[in-house]
């Protein structure tokens, strides 16, 4: 076992980092988009999550972000770190340069500052594409559930590990200029729902979802989503399949 | 002013919020959901370890049944839950988790045949029936007699809140985002709707509605560290209380769980220890054996947690810059079973604390992480002294968890409450007593209240910046109202929190921006939740026994005779600095398991004076009626099929499968 990750770190001056935020708050017409920069003393074990509520207690109360969990399982705090889409409460100063730049992810409306709407963003995708199961019979809850194979319960699960936190849409070229198109992240919810056998769509009702430049025939398949999924999703077997069952359907 | 109606405002967009709205939908009514954040981003997403319901499909799990898993509540509660309500919900958990299994919740399945496990720190084979192939298996959970808590690998929060997420789509409820409820509207012991303020651009908005629901979640960031989400404030259950008229029930009940990590307070799930997983001291030496011989690591959370203090006060504990702590090893689990079933556990360790769970040890400690204590209800979910306010989820004290809840509980508590209280709205609404005859002047006054309160926060000259205020709150509710407890640290813990409620009132924000605005937030938000820190040190100060989750070190024994009882809190003045409290007592005489030992923890309690009777005259039934099936002996002793809603009486089925 490891225990050196715990023990006293050598008490060496700490980093001073400087911290680049891309500002603006549309709800104030005098507000124009510029940088502005923080230095704040690194501590061991620092995150962006508690470097940013530094800033905002010491410097800048107005400053608007957005985290939930803090523990890199909600999805709210996707922005771009020196340029790459990725969770904030999760990445920690010692991983980066002494400089950091943050930046809120682009495709989505901008709310101020780190903070942006993916929310409405998500929910449009769910209501295009029906992302939930589709079934006929009601189901009684007093009767046994149906069996389902193990293996495939835990190959959903795979796909249902997506937390909807908009990193694949930010780093995806299509997303940019088609904007309905719906991203990796609404293809992998589709591949998810044509795995379970308890949704009773067909190819063809996928077809009419999917099979058009907005959704599987609009990837470039230049795979920016994939590197930057923090779940690790696998988007581009997903999609590559997708693509293959669509051109048949 | 800018008033929306609707029958059912539904506070919380978590899974209590969306299981609710999509009951009251399906029975045909108008509803608005309002969340801080996107609904799917609720804490409820965090839950990792699994959800408790009695299918016994697993060979693990195998003669469980609502009995049994009633049983493990009413202990894990230390008696003081409500035991009716334990009865409707252990029926209904069963029905709710094949429900999300046809929403498309990816439970994992049992596999017929030999697997490899670890119990008690020890490699063995586990034989499933091929009957059960395929049906949702369960794992061990501490509390439990039987393996009953269901999941989904470590992200069974997630898969449910999504899968309610995407029901709520479907179903066309509209969930409105970013938007806080700031006041309730009442008038005359009627609930008519809420103050809701956009955290975007600032606006208020008065949402009229003939049905208002709480599902808020906790008020665990109270208190500096806590596993619960930053944005798990309590502020639903905080506005409860300025109603003067709701109650809210035993607030003092906050539960510590054993295994968040140190420092960043991140939750590694009960599955660790269910799984197999063991504490460690600064020896390398296994030490809950030593105080829990039965148990072990799987005692309820209140005994683990203060076995675990007991230790590390015992010097056993490791020393870190942060303050000591223990080691939970999962590492004994084997690196193929920590990759696939405990992922977000490696993930965490992976990136909060640079190690690898596979190979390492865990740094952990006790840290705050359910509050048992909310909007006291009735078993249908209304609050008794306000009516048309109904609460649901971890926001309620519908009181299914008395003083612990346990591990599993909480999640299952969520839906199945969305599932019956949302019924029982659907009723309300449907009945004359619903009308919204509450006059608009009136509700513009609420409205204006609000506003007028939010612009001296910053014009009103405060001199008071609300941060520091927050800090040392955080560190009262910590340090003196924590895992073990005594009066004269409650006495200074009650005093100086009194001390800041009046610092809060003259806190001036610097911010004038009028839209999103995280001071302000930050402001409004801390007045509202001193008051619930004085809830609970107040509560915590008065009950001088302890039960499950409440220790008081100067009174460590369960006293049944005098503190069988709910605390009640509310605030009917607005300027005093404390809650007035009141009780309401617990009916031993029509107990079905009355009041008794645990089985785990210390033997130590002082019997109520009706206790012997209700024992005898349940043995009595027992013995008289010994042919009588489990449904019928149940029935005699503790009627509750009659509170539910008729939809959800049916029994439910099981594999059959005779005991070798
Ligand atoms: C880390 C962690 C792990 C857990 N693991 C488990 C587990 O394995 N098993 C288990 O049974 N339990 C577990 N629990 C407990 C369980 O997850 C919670 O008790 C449960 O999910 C709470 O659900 P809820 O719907 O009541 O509230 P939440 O999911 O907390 O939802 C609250 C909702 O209310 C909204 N809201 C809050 N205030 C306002 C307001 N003023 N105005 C408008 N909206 C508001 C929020 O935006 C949110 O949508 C865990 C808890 C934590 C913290
Ligand atoms: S697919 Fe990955 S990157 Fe995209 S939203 Fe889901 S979790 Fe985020
Ligand atoms: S592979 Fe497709 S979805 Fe992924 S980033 Fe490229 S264009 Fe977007
Ligand atoms: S705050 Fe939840 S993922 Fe970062």
């Amino acid at each position: 076992m490891n225990e050196s990750s715990m023990s006293d770190e050598t008490h060496s001056t700490p980093r001073r980092l400087t911290i680049n935020i891309l500002r603006h708050n549309p709800s104030d017409p005098g507000s124009e988009p510029h940088m502005a920069s923080y230095q704040i003393d690194e501590i061991p074990g620092m995150t962006l999550y508690i470097a940013l509520n530094r800033i905002r207690d010491e410097f800048e109360p107005s400053l608007q972000f957005d985290f939930v969990c803090r523990a890199g399982i909600c999805g709210s705090c996707g922005m771009l770190i020196n340029g790459r889409p990725d969770l904030a409460c999760r990445t920690l100063t010692e991983k980066l340069d002494p400089e950091i730049t943050l930046a809120p992810l682009p495709v989505f409306k901008l709310i101020g500052d780190l903070s942006v709407d993916t929310g409405e963003w998500m929910r449009a995708m769910s209501e295009r594409l029906e992302t939930w199961v589709h079934q006929n019979e009601a189901v009684d809850p007093d009767r046994l559930e149906e069996p389902m194979d193990p293996d495939l319960a835990e190959e959903i699960y795979e796909l249902d590990r997506c937390i909807e936190c908009g990193c694949c849409v930010a780093a995806c070229g299509t997303a940019r200029m088609r904007e309905k198109f719906v991203g990796a992240v609404g293809l992998n919810k589709l591949a998810r729902f044509r795995l379970d056998p308890r949704d009773q769509r067909s190819d063809e009702d996928f077809y009419e979802l999917i099979g058009d430049d907005d959704g599987v025939f609009g990837c470039m398949s230049l795979l920016g989503c994939q590197d930057v999924c923090p779940k690790d999703l696998p988007l581009q077997t997903q999609i590559a399949f997708l693509r293959r069952k669509m051109v048949k359907a | 002013m800018k008033l929306v109606y609707t029958d059912v405002l539904v506070i919380g967009g978590g899974l209590a919020g969306m299981r609710t709205a999509i009951g009251v939908k399906r029975r045909g009514l108008d509803t608005i959901v309002l969340s801080l954040v996107p609904a799917k981003r609720s804490h409820s997403c965090a839950a990792q370890g699994g959800m408790q319901a009695s299918l016994g499909n697993s060979v693990m799990g195998r003669g469980d049944n609502e009995d049994v898993h009633f049983e493990d509540t009413v202990k894990g509660s230390d008696w003081g839950a409500d035991q009716k309500v334990v009865r409707m919900f252990t029926h209904v958990a069963p029905k709710a988790i094949r429900e999300l299994a046809a929403w498309g919740v990816p439970w994992n399945r049992v596999r017929q045949g030999d697997r490899e496990s670890v119990i008690n720190a020890e490699r063995v084979v586990i034989t499933e029936d091929p009957r059960t192939h395929g049906l949702i298996t369960a794992r061990d959970f501490g509390g439990t007699k039987k393996w009953r808590t269901c999941y989904t690998s470590d992200g069974t929060g997630h898969a449910m809140l999504f899968a309610l997420g995407d029901q709520t789509i479907a179903n066309g409820i509209p969930v409105m985002e970013r938007m806080e409820a700031i006041a309730l509207i009442h008038e005359g012991g009627r609930c008519y709707g809420a103050i809701v303020r956009n955290l975007v651009n600032g606006e208020l908005t008065a949402f009229v509605a003939r049905a208002t629901t709480i599902a808020t979640g906790g008020y665990g960031r109270i208190y500096k560290v806590s596993t619960n989400g930053i944005i798990c404030e309590g502020i639903g259950a905080a506005i409860a209380l300025e109603t003067g008229q709701a109650q809210l029930g035993n607030m003092e009940a906050v539960q510590f769980h054993p295994t968040a990590i140190v420092p960043a307070g991140i939750l590694t799930t009960e599955g660790c220890r269910g799984d197999g997983g063991i504490l460690r001291d600064v020896d390398g030496h296994r030490f809950m054996p030593d105080y829990e011989p039965e148990k072990r690591e799987l005692a309820s959370r209140d005994v683990v947690s203060r076995r675990m203090t007991e230790h590390i006060r015992a010097g056993k504990g490791v020393k870190s810059p942060y303050g000591d702590h223990l080691w939970l090893d999962i590492s004994v689990l084997g690196r193929a079973h920590v990759e696939k079933n405990l992922r977000e556990v490696k993930d965490i360790c992976h990136y909060f604390l640079g190690i690898d769970p596979a190979t390492d040890w865990i740094p952990v400690r006790p840290t705050q992480h359910y509050s048992m204590g909310g909007i006291r209800t009735d078993h249908t979910g209304q609050s008794p002294t306000l009516k048309g306010l109904f609460a649901c989820g971890e926001a309620s004290c519908w009181d299914m968890h008395g003083f612990n809840r346990l591990g599993g509980n909480s999640v299952a508590e969520t839906v199945v409450s969305g599932m019956i209280v949302s019924e029982f709205i659907a009723d309300f609404c449907r009945g004359d007593g619903s009308d919204i005859n509450i006059p608009t002047r009136l509700v513009g006054e609420f409205l204006e209240r609000e506003q007028a309160a939010l612009n001296h926060l910053q014009q009103g000259g405060g001199t008071e910046t609300s941060a520091p205020i927050r800090k040392r709150m955080e560190e009262i509710m910590i340090d003196k109202v924590g895992i073990f407890r005594t009066g004269e640290e409650l006495d200074e813990a009650v005093s100086e929190l009194e001390t800041l409620i009046e610092r809060s009132r003259k806190i001036g924000v610097r911010s004038q921006a009028s839209g999103a605005n995280p001071e302000l937030v930050g402001a409004y938000r801390l007045q509202k939740m001193l008051k619930l820190a004085l809830c609970v040190a107040l509560g915590a100060r008065e009950r001088t026994e302890s039960r499950g989750a409440h220790f008081r070190e100067d009174f460590p024994q369960r006293n049944d005779r005098d503190w069988l009882n709910r605390t009640l809190a509310t605030w009917p003045d607005e300027q005093a600095t404390l809650p007035k409290l009141d009780y309401e007592s617990i009916a031993v005489d029509d107990m079905e398991l009355p009041p008794g030992f645990r089985g785990y923890g210390t033997r130590n309690h002082l019997d109520h004076p009706d206790t012997e009777q209700r024992v005898a005259e349940v043995e009595r039934i027992r013995s008289e009626k010994p042919d009588a099936d489990r449904f019928e002996l149940q029935k005699t002793l503790m009627p509750f099929d009659h509170l539910l809603p008729e939809k959800y009486r049916g029994r439910n089925e099981r594999v059959e499968i005779d005991h070798e």
